[in-house]
């Protein structure tokens, strides 16, 4: 009787290991809130040649590191109209990320450091419905030729009004690149 | 081989004082149930008469002047479970009794004192007390767990307790719940285990892999949880438990009820529910650190000595938020974090699960059948079937705000049989055989790539101990065991992640499919898995033993060690797991020097394990993506050692006091690189003086002092670019943070109610103090301090 039951037993095994294998290909995932890619344009209020800042980092969370390009320098004395767009570049066509963020514009805001010597300053152009800063347009005046970096960080969930610095906002960091910038005499 | 005090005095004085004219007799021999030989030294009791009388050498007994009627007769023996028979004195009453001479997992009557059986008869095992499971109903198993000796636990936040042993967790710490191995995504530092404490009875920790009869690859040990044993008699009894938590301003309440019958049926069912709103530091309010907690469980069947079955189900949920401070962007966050000192996110108090949160469900069934064959042994046959669920949710933007990031459901079903074979009173030989398979499924609706990938995995094991006692002292064990696993993955690389990893060299040809950015590729993986354990036990006199053992183990890697690729969004790093990772392999040896005398009792256990291949998961660097820098953490082979020393012991000043004591160390280290391994627990000592008074209703009180020490050992901090600063910085992600010591309180009385109603009451203060500390085991100790005074209000009704 021992022998049977055990015997029941293996063959029940058998059936429930056969029966739950499945060999259906899982569906890839496509990440949905990934930025890719920034592109900052500036534009000079005068006219002239827009300088574009970019990064864009393809594989997001994989091993590349982000390819950061600044398509030339600067003018002194001069100012500039900044737009920024942000993309998804993992789907095709490319989705648009700025009309996210604009359209959840109290819950969003960019910030503009300027550091490492470069004399230039940055004013937001753009609000939310609260009248605080948005920051996907902005204003970048370039003062005396010099050399630095210009660091833009997008974040969410923090808070607004805040005092502009990075600590007072808190938040959930979304964007975070430096660039190196230059202005010519 | 404790004889029950209270039998000896019940014996001893009892008798004498009963004298009527009652004349009948009651007389027979008791004999071992499985080979029929006389067993000396039983009691036999004839109760409701309070007559008693111990078996000769020859297994006779006999008791003069007893009433004639309908009594129960209670047997009992220091080796053997108690039995209670219904019979029928009249006149010159003959009878003989058959009892169990050796102790089983699977008990089929009354328990009595503490005989209870060793899990491993020549390893290093401690056991948990009902009491303390008791006193923690409000917290977690893993916290019980930790008031042993050489038992710590890697936490995520004070809810999220993940037990250690002798500094191994993770896959290396396997959980028995009721003789079933859970399954439940083990592999995560931030996985707890799945298992409503209130449903455990009793909680045994084997230190090391030796206990082969449940799994080969524990390399840390086992925590062993099993229920009480069923009386065979018309029965019906309960608990209930509620509690007050005044830190998380919530508490608990669990009831229990059990009717057992004479004909050997018995049902069971268990439920627990349990409420927490945000912990509080001393100095803030732990923003999103509330839980909520449901446990229910069912059991039924019937045992007989010869024969018995069991149905079981239980379910679990935990609805857990996790530290809100603890969800950071990037690697300047985690700076930012670790040198300011604060959390950078303190909100009001609430009892709102927000995120980052878990809800985990765990379904576990089983049914279970023994069949006991007299003078030849025990045959068992098990199967189960869980189910465990877990999503957790992160800090997500726009219409995914409510979206799980990870969605994985586990399914496992397990069949195994094993057969003992215990009519020798001297040898006792176990083999079983096992089958398993186990199915994961990584949701991708999610909308974050998978973690954990989809797989299924085949296990099939089958093992052979035996122990054989020679003499009244000593005894030896010995045990073999072999695993087969297989992994069948699906599992998606990024393109660029496998050539990073030279995936591409090594494994070209698991990919199944190119997707551009992404392959789909299907790794098959086999694992070989051998243990084996020996060991002896000497008897040194009626109060001391010592143990020896060694254990040989092999593990093979989790899933989360081979295939873990992504970022943890809620722990801010990325972590990674390779396909070349192989078995790890283990050799421990372990000695145990125990007594437990009536005024003083000390137990000392030296340990060293030596690891080949040992898997360990360290940050290595940063990552760069545009929302900044992440560390990276990955997974690693090494050969490591482990160096440790458990010590317990206590002393009987007095009638009234009593003080307790208890020390752990162990030292992790690297052996290739001479480096301290990671996340090594740091020395505890923890000492408590207890005051008793019974004649004031069962009066305790006992003042506690835990001091931890600090670790001293730890890896080498990396450094990182931060983009924020431009420069290179130390990341002091290893530094451990300072010793610290806690005072707690526990007072508690009895009040019996009569009719066999009895309330008790416990207060309980943890960090009475109110004591600020982190500790170097809990994952957030970058971001907040540990918890602050905690006060327990406990009632527990028995009925």
């Amino acid at each position: 009787m021992k022998t049977r039951k055990f015997l029941a037993f293996l063959a029940f095994s058998g059936i429930l290991l056969a029966s739950c294998s499945d060999d259906d290909d899982p569906d890839p995932v496509n990440e949905e809130e990934v930025i890719t890619t920034m592109t900052v344009t500036l534009t000079p209020q005068g006219g002239g040649t827009a300088i574009t800042l970019q990064t864009r980092d393809l594989d997001g969370d994989g091993p590349n590191a982000p390819v950061v390009t600044v398509s030339g320098e600067l003018s002194a004395n001069t100012t500039y109209n900044g737009v920024i767009v942000l993309l998804n570049e993992t789907e095709t066509p490319a989705e648009n990320i700025t009309e996210e963020v604009e359209e959840e514009d109290d819950e969003h805001q960019f910030f503009f450091t300027v550091g490492g010597g470069l004399n230039a300053s940055i004013a937001y152009a753009n609000f939310d419905g609260n009248n605080n800063p948005l920051g996907t347009e902005f204003t970048l005046t370039a003062n005396d030729a010099s050399t630095g970096t210009l660091a833009i960080t997008l974040r969410h969930d923090l808070k607004k009004p805040n005092d502009g610095s990075l600590a007072d906002a808190g938040g959930e960091t979304d964007i975070a690149q430096t660039f190196n910038v230059v202005i010519l005499p | 081989m404790r004889i029950p005090i209270a039998l000896v005095l019940l014996v001893l004085f009892q008798i004498p004082a009963i004298a009527q004219q009652c004349q009948a007799t009651l007389s027979g021999r008791v004999l071992d149930f499985h080979d029929q030989t006389p067993l000396a030294g039983a009691t036999v009791l004839v109760l409701g008469q309070q007559k008693a009388a111990l078996t000769d050498l020859d297994g006779r007994y006999r008791i003069e002047g007893l009433c004639e009627g309908d009594f129960e007769v209670e047997l009992s023996h220091p080796q053997c479970l108690t039995l209670l028979y219904n019979l029928e004195i009249k006149g010159e009453t003959r009878k003989d009794f058959e009892m169990e001479h050796h102790l089983e997992e699977l008990e089929e009557v009354q328990v009595f004192g503490d005989i209870l059986a060793d899990q491993s008869k020549t390893g290093q095992e401690q056991r948990l007390s009902t009491r303390t499971l008791e006193d923690y109903s409000s917290a977690s198993l893993g916290d019980a767990l930790r008031t042993l000796s050489g038992v710590s636990s890697l936490n995520t936040g004070s809810n999220i307790v993940k037990p250690a042993i002798g500094g191994l967790t993770g896959s290396r710490v396997l959980i028995l719940n009721d003789g079933v191995r859970m399954q439940d995504m083990e592999w995560g530092d931030e996985h707890a285990p799945n298992i409503d404490i209130n449903s455990a009875d009793q909680v045994s920790v084997v230190k090391g892999a030796a206990a082969l009869k449940y799994a080969g690859d524990a390399i840390g040990g086992l925590v062993i949880i099993e229920r009480e044993r069923i009386a065979v008699k018309d029965s019906l009894y309960g608990k209930t438990l509620l509690n007050y938590v005044s830190n998380g301003r919530g508490g608990s309440a669990s009831t229990e009820l059990t009717r057992t019958f004479a004909s050997g049926w018995y049902l069971n069912g268990q439920a627990s529910y349990k409420k927490l709103g945000d912990r509080e530091a001393p100095d803030y309010i732990l923003s999103n650190t509330g839980m909520q907690e449901v446990g229910l469980s069912l059991h039924t069947g019937k045992r007989l000595l010869n024969q018995g079955w069991d149905l079981d189900y239980s379910f679990y949920r935990a609805d857990i938020a996790v530290l809100r401070a603890s969800h950071i962007g990037n690697i300047d966050d985690l700076i930012g974090s670790i040198n300011s000192g604060e959390p950078s996110v303190v909100e009001p108090f609430t009892y709102d699960l927000g995120v980052p949160r878990q809800e985990v469900t765990h379904h576990l069934a089983k049914a279970g059948y023994y069949l006991r064959i007299k003078g030849l042994g025990k045959w068992t046959a098990q199967y189960d079937f869980q189910n465990n669920r877990r999503f957790e949710y992160d800090v997500r933007v726009g219409a995914d705000r409510n979206k799980p990031a990870i969605d994985l459901e586990l399914t496992t079903h397990t069949l195994m049989t094993d057969f003992t074979w215990d009519s020798s009173r001297d040898l006792k030989v176990m083999a079983g055989v096992l089958g398993r398979f186990q199915d994961n499924f990584a949701n991708p609706d999610t909308g974050v790539r998978r973690l954990i990938p989809d797989y299924q995995k085949y296990d099939l094991g089958g093992f052979l101990t035996g122990e054989y006692r020679f003499g009244p002292d000593w005894l030896v064990e010995a045990g073999l065991r072999y695993d087969y696993n297989r992994i069948d993955a699906q599992k998606f690389y990024r393109t660029s992640r496998w050539e990073e990893r030279g995936y591409d060299e090594d494994f070209a040809d698991i990919v199944v499919e190119d997707l551009g950015t992404q392959l789909l590729t299907n790794p098959v993986l086999d694992f070989h898995n051998l243990s084996a354990t020996a060991g002896a036990r000497r008897q040194l006199d009626a109060h001391s033993e010592l143990r020896a053992n060694y254990a040989f183990a092999q593990r093979p890697p989790n899933p989360a060690e081979l295939f873990s690729d992504g970022l943890h969004h809620s722990a801010a790093r990325i972590e990674l797991g390779d396909l070349r990772i192989g078995n790890e392999t283990s050799h421990r040896v372990s000695l145990a020097y125990e007594r437990e005398g009536d005024r003083w009792g000390l137990t000392l256990e030296p340990y060293l394990n030596h690891i080949q291949d040992f898997i360990l998961l360290e940050p290595t660097g940063v990552e760069f993506t545009i929302r900044g820098a992440f560390p990276v953490w990955s997974y690693r082979q090494t050969d490591a050692r482990l160096l440790g020393f458990d010590a317990s012991g206590y002393y009987r000043w007095s009638a009234h006091w009593e003080s307790q004591h208890r020390f752990s160390l162990v030292r992790g280290k690297e052996l290739d690189q001479d480096v301290a391994l990671i996340n090594m627990p740091a020395p505890i000592t923890r000492n408590t003086l207890i005051y008793r008074n019974p004649s004031w209703k069962g009066l305790e009180v006992g003042l506690e002092s835990t001091y931890v020490f600090r670790q001293n050992e730890f890896p080498p901090n990396i450094s990182v670019f931060s983009p924020s600063q431009q420069e290179e910085v130390v990341l002091e992600i290893n530094t451990p943070p300072d010793a610290y010591h806690l005072l707690g309180l526990r007072a508690g009385m009895q009040f019996p109610l009569g009719k066999g109603l009895n309330l008790s009451s416990v207060l309980t203060v943890e960090n009475l103090l109110n004591t600020r500390y982190r500790e170097y085991l809990n994952r957030q100790r970058y971001f907040a301090d540990d918890l602050g005074r905690n006060i327990i209000l406990q009632l527990k009704l028995n009925y």
